[in-house]
């Protein structure tokens, strides 16, 4: 009931912004500028989905940005300077983001830190590792990149559903159907909701960890693929600080930070909002790139205010448990 | 008490120690010090003087972590407080200047104070809003450009000395001192750990909770607002895209270097400055042995890899690992 809502207040922003967008530039309301926000945000679509997980499950993972520029690096200098057939580097490179997200759930779980500072240390140690690879941008000239940018499905009125959008739309719906029709996607509730209440009903927590920060991982390694494919050349540097981009476009999307509820559908609601923000400020032209950053942030506080106003008309409503009152310091 | 500080000082003095001795080994000249135009030049004061803007951001975020929270937009308050005092630098007085810069980040700090204390929003979110629009707003007052000037009065709070010591140490050390003297020198501090500690025990016990938990979010956004304010007067402008970037994670690396749990309920002052020494020995002595500077995030995981392990509940003492299990989530 609480999570439709956020979702229903999220796609009413959505619905709204863009009316407002639309009539004071009648031409945003043409498939070909939603087909593009489509593409522009295609990485973004898909890290935030690995985040969804995250942070439904109760943690955060700051290493996606990271993740993503090391994948770029790594794809550019496999198939340009290594020779690696390009589909035999991805699956090597999402074999390493596999690994990579396994060993910071691992470390998660069996020392008991805070995810925050894990993954802090994994966001230093994969962009340090794509600074050792090259700290040049490396031109992607593999056909198979210019026949995936060439390919793209007509729609009507001009805009051209590119492959990444496509795989963006993909991945989402794959990523809902996980999240919410399987097991897996029950128990990341669960850990989220209470970790050591999930322990005591019999779901390996510590699996389930491991596996939600592989899926994160492996979501940021297809994430760089696809930003690789946009950008068609590879940089240490690329994504920089796409960490807080994603986790905004998560919490816009109506995901709790503290876990236990949320969507994938939300989710790339939130990085809808974010794309048609950005767009707006192209349309306008009069704009800078800085205000895209301030209305992010405002929307964020909405948002946060809005979740917080529900929760405390959710306690007030329910029964009061004896002598248990929620302190917000730390919840 | 008196047996606890020095206890938990020693891994982190011995860890200064190794890395200096090992920047000293890769740069035999690195203890060198003379004197020139009445200010002393070296590696170490070298090191002292860079490290002084996570020092100044550390100063407020251990008190931050001590409650529990965190702050995340350190960073951006530094940009906003840096593009404040460069856009005013050439047209009004020092102290006009210096006290605008401070306000900006009081009124950061109280924002993020309010956010957490009253409307109870978890700290990292409540952070991450000013996190992303602060930056946002720095390029708002500097209109999208690099803002520089020549002020010297306010070059001197980057370049300048007092009794041969570069400016910003000297401010630094005051920071330290008066926060140390505010936190320690009354029941501040333990009220902080307090809170951090158990909030809802502290508040039946009549601790001040709220009070406290703005407090030091106003204190984070002042010293985060200082150390923009020098890292502006060092470049002689403000750039409001990179004034601070990823400072904030050096600030909490250097806590949790300093030993201050993450989970809260107790804190050090002269530790978490360490804490930012030892970081800033690590990058100058990467820079001095020639290694590409890239190095220097993939050092940082290693340390903070090993210093996290050290921590960890299950591997470290028994008390520690009762104390966070007490407050493990229910």
């Amino acid at each position: 009931m609480k999570a439709s809502t956020s979702v229903a207040i999220t796609a009413a922003v959505l619905v709204a912004g863009f009316a407002l967008c639309a009539l004071q530039f009648p031409n945003i309301a043409s498939t070909r500028v939603v087909a593009n926000l489509l593409t522009d945000n295609a990485f973004l679509g898909i890290v935030a989905a690995g985040m969804t997980f995250v942070i439904i499950s109760g943690g955060i993972d700051l290493s996606v940005g990271s993740v993503i520029g090391f994948t770029t690096v790594f794809v550019a200098l496999a198939v340009e300077r290594w020779g690696i057939p390009p589909f035999a580097a991805f699956a090597l490179v999402l074999v390493l983001c596999a690994l990579f997200g396994a060993a910071m759930g691992a470390v998660i779980h069996v020392f008991d830190l805070p995810p925050f500072i894990v993954t802090l240390a994994g966001m230093f140690l994969a962009r340090g590792i794509s600074f050792l690879l090259s700290t040049e941008s490396i031109p992607i000239t593999a056909p198979i990149y210019s026949a995936v940018s060439d390919f793209a499905i007509r729609l009507p009125g001009g805009g051209r559903l590119t492959a990444i959008a496509i795989a963006m739309l993909a991945i989402l719906v794959l990523s809902a159907l996980l999240l919410h029709l399987t097991r897996f996607g029950a128990n990341v509730y669960a850990l989220g909701g209470s970790r050591t209440a999930t322990a005591l009903m019999g779901i390996p927590v510590g699996s389930m960890t491991i596996r939600i920060y592989m899926l994160s991982s492996v979501l940021a390694g297809l994430a760089g693929i696809v930003f690789s494919f946009y950008t068609a050349a590879g940089y240490s540097l690329s994504a920089v600080g796409v960490e807080l981009d994603t986790i905004a476009a998560v919490v816009i999307g109506g995901t709790l930070l503290t876990g236990g509820q949320g969507s994938v559908i939300g989710t790339f609601l939130g990085v809808l909002i974010q794309g048609m923000i950005q767009t707006y400020i192209n349309f306008d032209g009069t704009l800078s790139s800085w205000w895209t950053k301030i209305a992010t942030g405002v929307l964020l506080f909405v948002f946060i205010a809005l979740q917080q106003g529900l929760m405390a008309l959710a306690r007030r409503s329910s029964v009061k448990p004896a002598g248990v009152k929620p302190v917000g310091v730390s919840t | 008490m008196t047996l606890r500080i020095p206890r938990r000082g020693l891994a982190q003095a011995f860890a200064l120690i190794v890395i200096l001795m090992i920047d000293r080994a890769v740069s035999p000249q690195f203890f060198n010090l003379h004197l020139q135009d009445g200010r002393l030049f070296g590696s170490v004061i070298d090191v002292l003087n860079r490290g002084t803007p996570v020092a100044l951001l550390s100063l407020g975020m251990v008190l931050v972590i001590a409650t529990g929270g965190i702050d995340l937009s350190v960073g951006a308050v530094m940009a906003i407080a840096g593009a404040t005092a460069a856009s005013l630098a050439d047209t009004h007085s020092l102290p006009v200047v210096i006290g605008s810069a401070l306000a900006v980040g009081l009124a950061c700090g109280l924002w993020n104070g309010i956010l957490v204390a009253v409307l109870r929003i978890q700290p990292i979110v409540a952070t991450l809003i000013l996190m992303v629009a602060g930056r946002g707003i720095a390029q708002l007052i500097t209109e999208g450009r690099i803002v520089t000037f020549t002020s010297p009065d306010l070059v001197w709070m980057g370049n300048g000395a007092v009794l041969g010591l570069p400016t910003p140490i000297v401010i630094a050390i005051g920071m330290l001192l008066l926060t140390g003297a505010v936190v320690r020198g009354t029941a501040l501090g333990l009220l902080i750990e307090a809170t951090g500690g158990n909030a809802r025990a502290s508040e039946l016990s009549g601790v001040g909770t709220r009070a406290m938990i703005l407090s030091v979010y106003v204190w984070c956004g002042i010293c985060a607002a200082l150390a923009g304010v020098i890292a502006a007067a060092d470049i002689m402008g403000a750039d409001a895209n990179n004034a601070g970037l990823w400072l904030e994670l050096d600030a909490i690396l250097a806590v949790v270097i300093g030993g201050t749990s993450l989970f809260g309920g107790r804190f050090s002052l002269v530790l978490a400055v360490a804490g930012a020494l030892i970081i800033q020995a690590m990058n100058t002595g990467i820079l001095l042995s020639g290694y590409p500077p890239e190095l220097n995030l993939l050092v940082k995981a290693v340390v903070v890899l090993a210093v996290l392990l050290a921590q960890s509940p299950r591997l470290g003492d028994l008390s520690r690992f009762t104390a966070r299990w007490r407050r493990s989530k229910p």
